[in-house]
């Protein structure tokens, strides 16, 4: 009994260390945010003190984050749509047609697995100049989406699969095409797979770094993630400025990720178990 | 309905007779629903994951600026350059340390978290939110979040001195001796969260009857552990270290935006290298050589630890392909 209360009181120090360094590097932004640089260097780990509201107020009041938000989310549904519309109807077929090369066909796409985007990037961007895609969002989603393929079809063919053939018989008796059955009845009974390849596909294209950044010359067209590593060096004087700025781009992932905590966590952990 | 023998498909679909009754005769029409289904998947997926692979091979071999006809071939010329350059074998060395220092401290240290956290601890669930919220914010943010704290003076420097430890200060980014470690540790903030949450999923896995088993069997609470849980933990351990060490070859994002890879090329990796080069300085054929080794290298690690770390985990796809 001693030793299960010793346990106990051990995981709750370790618990307190790890909320401490998660979480004060994040407040460390917030709160930073609400104060001026003269109070930054002063005292750096300091409390606002008084707390000024004044750098988040002129970034939301600027047009640059709002811009660089709507680009973010552009191109994440963009690219999620795509991954997701594609994925799933070749999910289908290879998981409830008969055809020969069905299984190397189904190994192409997950030798996709192996290569992230990073590796490919030099050729993807000499491959998209010559198709008059850099400066585009085209140019960037139309890429993520490719890349996000073959977790998609790896994650949605077993959950298809193994959805019950008399279904589809019933369907098929009942006189739905097996088009129609895939529309009206197997996509919506895998929506929960669905939503966690939507949810992967979207997080990965919201966060991306590198390929908007070779992608996009034109401030006006940057992602979040650009438009915060650029921020910074641009005011790289203004300390309070850029932690405002930070703090606010953290918010739209902070929130989703509140939001749909349950399919993240289940879709990571999930779709790293095969 | 042609009910007769149809032994294909019945392995998939039992009792599926409306169905076997149209495999019977493959016709147009499903050729051309396959089509319709997989033809898109599949342009999409030649045409910006494959091309730009081939493409970079063919590029690989000329000298070529990105610009103009591409003419002067060269063979293998820019593979030898690169292998023979320091800044590129320092940059190989950057991320195999990286790659080894994950599996030497983050591993532990994940498992250790986790299955301290893996108590009936009050608002487990919240710590659990918590402790994964650096992996939803992109490397990106994570890096200024760390660069900002890291200045001389700021506010690590100060905390450190707060805590006695002023001794300890270093010029956390612009020492060649220590940068590459302030990465790590950054990189670890990141993503610890990630294998804590994968490794609790994996503990939920593991019967507490054989912990009991084991406990009424005298073994001690290191035996159990080292005997019982890690073993069964094994398959989500395998997972952890091969996506540990994919992350780890490809690192950029963080350098990048912290050190550009610098100072002196203390902090280089495989990436950075490659688009220091390919975008930087227009070394356009050099830089796809780059790209291919960086790909090689993560491949033939992939193929390698599927075929003799991973073949015991899983059924899926990657194992069957290297059989």
């Amino acid at each position: 009994m001693r030793s299960r209360r010793f346990g106990l009181s051990v995981g709750y120090l370790a618990a307190i260390v790890v909320l401490g360094v998660t979480v004060v590097p994040l407040l460390f932004v917030v709160l930073g945010g609400f104060r001026t640089n003269a109070q930054i260097n002063n005292d750096p780990a300091g409390l606002p003190g008084p707390w000024i509201p004044d750098n988040y107020a002129s970034i939301l009041g600027s047009s640059a984050f709002w811009t660089f938000l709507g680009n973010s989310a552009l191109i994440a549904v963009i690219a999620t749509a795509v991954a997701v519309g594609l994925g799933s109807m070749a999910g289908y077929a290879l998981s409830r047609y008969q055809f020969k090369g069905r299984e190397s066909l189904y190994t192409l796409f997950t030798l996709g697995l192996l290569f992230p985007l990073t590796v490919a990037t030099l050729p993807l961007y000499l491959w998209l100049r010559q198709l008059g895609m850099l400066e585009s969002f085209w140019g960037v989603a139309i890429p993520e989406a490719a890349f996000s393929l073959p977790v998609t079809i790896v994650i949605l063919r077993p959950f298809m699969h193994a959805i019950p053939g008399e279904i589809e018989d019933a369907a098929v008796l009942d006189g739905a095409s097996r088009l129609g059955f895939f529309w009206r009845i197997l996509l919506p009974l895998s929506t929960p797979a669905l939503t966690t390849v939507a949810v992967l596909a979207f997080v990965t294209s919201w966060n991306a770094y590198l390929l908007p950044l070779l992608v996009f010359n034109d401030s006006g067209h940057f992602t979040l993630p650009l438009g915060v590593a650029t921020f910074r060096t641009q005011y790289s004087q203004d300390t309070a400025r850029v932690l405002a700025f930070t703090a606010l781009s953290m918010i739209p992932a902070l929130a989703f990720f509140v939001l749909a905590e349950r399919r993240i966590v289940g879709g990571l952990t999930g779709s790293v178990k095969g | 309905m042609t009910t007769a023998t149809t032994p294909v498909r019945t392995a998939e679909r039992p009792s599926a007779p409306a169905v076997r009754a149209r495999a019977h005769r493959p016709s147009l029409r499903k050729r051309l629903e396959l089509a319709l289904l997989l033809g898109p998947a599949l342009l999409l997926f030649a045409g910006f994951v494959l091309v730009p692979i081939g493409i970079a091979a063919f590029y690989s071999l000329f000298k070529w600026n990105g610009f103009g006809p591409l003419d002067d071939f060269i063979g293998f010329d820019n593979y030898v350059d690169a292998f023979s350059g320091d800044v590129f074998q320092g940059a190989i060395g950057h991320n195999l340390i990286i790659a080894g220092l994950s599996i030497v401290v983050q591993l532990p240290l994940s498992i250790g978290l986790a299955m301290l956290l893996n108590r009936k601890l009050r608002g487990r669930a919240v710590l659990r939110a918590l402790v994964f919220a650096p992996y939803v914010l992109s490397e990106a943010i994570t890096a200024v979040i760390w660069a900002l704290m890291l200045q001389p003076n700021g506010f690590a420097d100060q905390v450190l001195k707060g805590a006695g430890l002023g001794g300890l200060i270093h010029n956390w980014l612009a020492d060649p001796g220590i940068v590459l470690y302030t990465l790590f540790a950054v990189i670890t903030w990141k993503y610890i969260g990630f294998g804590i949450i994968l490794l609790l999923a994996g503990l939920q896995g593991v019967p507490a009857e054989l912990r009991e088993a084991a406990a009424l069997d005298g073994a001690s609470a290191w035996q159990t552990t080292r005997h019982v849980v890690l073993p069964l933990l094994g398959p989500t351990i395998r997972i952890w270290i091969f996506l540990s060490v994919i992350g780890s070859l490809q690192l950029f994002d963080v350098v990048w935006i912290m050190t550009l890879g610098g100072p002196a090329n203390a902090s280089t990796t495989m990436a950075t290298y490659l688009v220091d080069h390919g975008f930087k300085r227009y070394e356009f054929g050099f830089g796809s050589a780059v790209a291919v080794i960086l790909f090689v290298i993560c491949f033939v690690f992939a193929l390698l630890y599927q075929r003799f770390a991973l073949r015991r985990d899983t059924q899926g796809a990657l194992t069957r392909m290297v059989h």
